[in-house]
């Protein structure tokens, strides 16, 4: 029973990461913008956040500074994608890269342990919410359980999970969500109605480096307690099989996210244990997500379409 | 507002003058990257510059990583000249080095001249493979090639862990290996000195697999711009449109291409399965499939340029493990954010500075 429980835990502190960075992806190409750059976003803002902290022993100082770097990232990659009308692809690999390397860069000559970062003290993190009261029903049929899985978390997991109906509803709703989704299908209507493609554009991929800096900080200041090398392990690339598998909507995302979270903390439960009498290698749990998406993708279990218009550049003046 | 300055300029300021200007301006960058961490960058750029090409050693070190990257970076251009691009480089050499090791290991009792050229033929048949799939699916399917290659690399990072977990380590021992090829693998050119010879060289892991890297520089040039499918290939990157008007048929195209692409990547696993580690190791690729775009990006996809980026980068990966030697502060990752700051500057920014250099071309002509 105990194992269920934290096995359920441990599947909802794997998605959050994952469901902001989805959610992240989502606004960027909701908006025409692709997005390949989510990992290397992820990875910079969980190194600023870690680093940070360390210096100034706060999670929330963390948080800013890891939500300003992604951020600065993201405006890059816009600056290519819309002023430059670059291929969108080769910049997020680019991102991807400079995010991995620069992290270490720096991190080795900030701390001198070879890219590591300090482990954080309790207060430079973003630990689970102690609600008062709470713990009365830990021993509680059904309410314990169910308490110990869904409200054990720190604040940045509320948050990911409340994006997602807000993403939801402002993308379905409000007139800067139908403006955006009108860029990601038909960025010339949209300028014809007299509104900037571009300032769209922008809006969302900066609200994309928001998500994966609060993401990046959710990894090395909650999951774990500093940053190390290529601490987000893919992370971004998974976030993006999930949008896919979402067909570019919040609570299909949601949904995604939750498969491949459970798939990960099934992953790291089983590390060379037997599931059910059957060995199943690691290896398969982790590859699951990617081949689902791939399968997904060819169109075998439903079909999955992108916005019309996104990874096309716009030009104004055809 | 570009458009007034997308006149037409001379070629070689396209070709020539523009990519070195956003290779410096990468470069630039990445020396600030050196200044903001209290280093003299002259002084970083003048150690990686001795380590590389100031002994044997360096220059042996340099061209085994240009053996590496010629191969993951001609997999990319063929399929950028088709208009595809392959991110799968990483995981289709990871899969070849399961092709690699299997025949080396397997074939052990044939002599080595013709195990070598099946390990070869092995190699590229698995990373062809690997890259064949994506391709079939983005022709008959419509899966964006993008994302299915990356799937890939993840699929085969998972795959070849598990195979070399349980297919290839001998029974009782720890170290997460293959047993080691014995027989067939391709010598170093230390070892063909100290045995044939018996002279003592600079220690290096250069081996004949270099050669393999210029003859599959020229098989590309030629396949490209020489042969009826390169023809169709250009064509169908060029202007898919076009292509189909003139007969070609895309799904073939595109399927033939990735599986082209696929088997130059598996060649950057006869290099490091057969050429330098002689067994089937974990990540062995160690992200030389991503040194792919830049180069390929670099070297404007044509195989002179590629082999003088793959040079270049050799060369960055040479001198930066000597400068993380000389100098702990700079740790050897500063290769990998060179290698971003190449391919943002090389490959998204193409055209960023292109209306300067134009409104300086036209200033100077008077128009």
């Amino acid at each position: 029973m105990d194992l269920y429980v934290e096995l359920l835990a441990s599947t909802i502190r794997m998605s959050v990461p994952l469901i902001l960075a989805c959610i992240a992806g989502l606004w960027s190409e909701r908006a025409g913008i692709v997005d390949i750059g989510l990992e290397g976003k992820m990875l910079i803002a969980a190194f600023v956040a870690a680093s940070a902290s360390a210096v100034y022993g706060s999670a929330w100082i963390g948080l800013i500074l890891a939500i300003l770097a992604s951020v600065g990232f993201a405006l890059v990659h816009g600056y290519a994608a819309i002023n430059q009308r670059g291929n969108q692809v080769v910049s997020g690999v680019a991102i991807n890269m400079l995010a991995a390397g620069l992290a270490v860069v720096l991190g080795n000559e900030w701390f001198k342990e070879g890219g590591r970062t300090p482990a954080l003290p309790p207060e430079g993190r973003f630990l689970p919410i102690d609600i008062p009261g709470l713990s009365a029903w830990d021993d509680v049929p059904i309410i314990g359980p169910l308490e110990r899985i869904f409200l054990s978390h720190s604040i940045l997991a509320y948050v990911a999970f409340a994006l997602v109906p807000l993403t939801a509803w402002a993308l379905a709703r409000t007139r800067f969500g139908l403006r955006l989704r009108a860029v990601g299908e038909n960025p010339h209507a949209v300028d014809t109605a007299g509104i900037s493609v571009a300032g769209l554009r922008y809006r969302a991929v900066i609200i994309a480096g928001v998500l994966c800096g609060i993401s990046g900080a959710y990894i090395s200041t909650s999951l774990s307690s500093s940053f190390v090398r290529d601490m987000t392990a893919g992370g971004g690339f998974m976030a993006l099989a999930a949008l896919i598998f979402a067909n570019w909507r919040a609570y299909p995302a949601l949904a995604a996210c939750l498969l491949f979270g459970f798939l990960q903390a099934v992953g790291n439960f089983t590390q060379g244990a037997s599931l059910g009498g059957v060995q199943i290698p690691v290896q398969f749990i982790n590859m699951l997500p990617y081949v689902l998406t791939v399968v997904l993708l060819a169109g075998f279990i439903g079909k999955s379409v992108p916005p019309r218009a996104s990874g096309i550049p716009y030009t104004k003046d055809r | 507002m570009m458009m007034a300055s997308r006149g037409e300029l001379p070629h070689w300021v396209d070709v020539g003058l523009i990519p070195l200007i956003n290779l410096a301006v990468a470069l630039i960058v990445s020396g600030l990257v050196v200044v903001i961490i209290g280093e003299n960058p002259f002084e970083a750029m003048w150690i990686m510059l001795d380590g590389a090409v100031g002994s044997l050693k360096g220059w042996g070190y340099l061209l085994y990583y240009a053996t590496n990257f010629v191969f993951t970076g001609l997999a990319v251009a063929v399929a950028f000249h088709a208009g595809l691009f392959n991110i799968g480089g990483e995981g289709q050499a990871y899969m070849a080095g399961v092709g690699a090791a299997a025949a080396g290991l397997g074939l052990e009792f044939l002599p080595w001249p013709i195990v070598i050229p099946l390990a070869i033929l092995a190699s590229m048949a698995v990373g062809a493979f690997w890259a064949w799939i994506p391709g079939v699916l983005q022709a008959k399917r419509g899966s964006h090639i993008v994302i299915t290659t990356i799937m890939f690399n993840f699929i085969a990072a998972s795959l070849v862990g598990y195979l070399i977990n349980y297919w290839f380590r001998p029974v009782g021992k720890m170290a997460v290996e293959s047993r080691e090829i014995t027989g067939a693998y391709i010598m170093s050119f230390r070892e063909v000195a100290r045995e044939f010879f018996g002279v003592r060289i600079a220690s290096s892991p250069l081996n004949f697999s270099v050669f393999l890297a210029i003859v599959a520089a020229f098989a590309v040039w030629y396949l490209l711009w020489r042969t009826k499918l390169g023809y169709e290939i250009r064509a169908l990157g060029a202007n898919p449109a076009a292509a189909v008007y003139a007969g070609i048929k895309p799904d073939r195209i595109i399927i033939i291409t990735m599986a082209i692409s696929g088997a130059l990547a598996g060649l950057m696993a006869v290099n490091e399965i057969l050429g330098v580690q002689h067994r089937l190791v974990l990540g062995f690729v160690g992200g030389a499939g991503f040194v792919g775009i830049a180069v390929a990006l670099m070297g404007r996809s044509h195989p002179v340029g590629i082999v003088l980026a793959a040079m270049l980068f050799g060369l960055l990966y040479q001198g930066g493990s000597e400068l993380s030697f000389a100098k702990p502060e700079i740790n050897r990752d500063m290769v990998v954010v060179i290698q971003g700051l190449v391919i943002l500057f090389m490959g998204a920014l193409e055209y960023a500075f292109r209306p300067w250099v134009a409104a300086v071309f036209f200033k100077a002509e008077g128009k």
